[in-house]
């Protein structure tokens, strides 16, 4: 399956994605790609199912080696996700593959739990995390709500030119 | 096409910006990226927009809305091809401390001598606090211990980093 990379202001990008069938083999395959797709774009830590132009609840990420990592439960693909407990909070400056030219300082939970499904057998989920990864886990769960990191801006003065091309 | 700086600055009101843009976009104007404060409560606004009109032409389409809000406006052509990316990773400086003359001077005077370049810049005065927020792009993290010892404020330097995800 060949990917590609959905650009802001792709209207997917604002698509709230529909719970997804675990079994369903179509999204197997989905996640499989994705995590390729991951594995293949240099930094990348984390593509949400609507990132490559599908609006189904489905996740991929891995912080492993990441800057910043404190948590790290390696790679997690989950479909139909919930944040069941957030609790901190912090403004960090984030961007993302979807929005490749500007970052923006966004406040997020410091310490997460999100529960999910997996891909495949079904079986669900549990990833406690913090720092690093639990922003990562917020900002891909952003992405199935049909939000983007420029939905949470610290303020009109929080948008910045990214500074880094991946 | 042409692409045109303006700014505007005096008393603020509601339905400023509304009456700047909607002048502009009369005229076919698209307005690229702008920027809005308050300043001591003086409205300010810097915008850059590309049209394809004259100078004489922006200007009077902007003279209704300064007559109406008192607002000092100016217009005037610029390059409209973006500044080629410069080094350096994104620094935040934070100052504070007792008013006194000099001190924006003193603090972007030490970033020049560094090669650093300040990219968004906030100053409030309130009773005699002076505080400062500066975005900085610079080579290396910017050493301003000494000059906040010699200007007797507090000041902070951050990575200002981004998490991409």
């Amino acid at each position: 399956m060949e990917l590609g990379v959905r650009h802001a202001p792709d209207p997917v990008l604002s698509a709230v994605c529909p719970r997804a069938d675990p079994h369903d083999p179509a999204l197997v395959e989905l996640g499989e790609a994705m995590v390729a797709l991951m594995r293949a774009s240099p930094g990348c830590v984390g593509i949400a199912a609507p990132q490559v132009g599908h609006a189904v609840s489905l996740f991929v990420l891995d912080v492993t080696g990441a800057r910043r990592v404190v948590s790290c439960a390696g790679l997690v693909v989950l479909c139909s996700p919930v944040l069941e407990t957030a609790d901190g909070k912090e403004v960090r400056r984030e961007g993302c593959l979807s929005v490749p030219d500007l970052t923006g300082d966004v406040a997020r939970a410091t310490s997460v739990v999100v529960r999910g499904l997996v891909p495949g057998t079904g079986e669900e989920r549990v990833v406690v995390a913090d720092a690093f990864e639990a922003r990562a886990l917020q900002h891909e769960l952003d992405h199935l709500q049909g939000l983007l990191f420029l939905d949470r801006v610290a303020g009109a003065h929080a948008l910045f030119p990214r500074k880094r091309y991946l | 096409m042409t692409t045109y700086a303006v700014t505007a600055v005096g008393p603020d009101a509601p339905g400023e910006v509304a009456a700047l843009a909607e002048a502009l976009a009369a005229v076919g104007a698209n307005l690229e990226d702008a920027s809005m404060t308050r300043l001591r409560g003086h409205f300010a606004m810097t915008l850059v927009a590309s049209v394809d009109a004259s100078l004489a032409d922006v200007e009077q389409a902007l003279a209704p809305v300064s007559a109406a809000s008192g607002l000092h406006i100016s217009v005037w052509a610029v390059d409209s091809d973006a500044p080629p990316p410069q080094d350096g990773a994104p620094w935040r400086v934070t100052l504070h401390g007792a008013d006194r003359p000099g001190l924006v001077a003193g603090v972007a005077r030490e970033l020049a001598g560094m090669g650093a370049n300040i990219t968004d810049l906030s100053c409030r005065l309130v009773g005699d606090l002076y505080v400062m927020t500066l975005d900085v792009d610079a080579t290396a993290e910017p050493q301003l211990d000494a000059l906040a010892e010699r200007l007797g404020v507090t000041l902070h330097v951050v990575a200002a980093d981004e998490d991409v995800l």
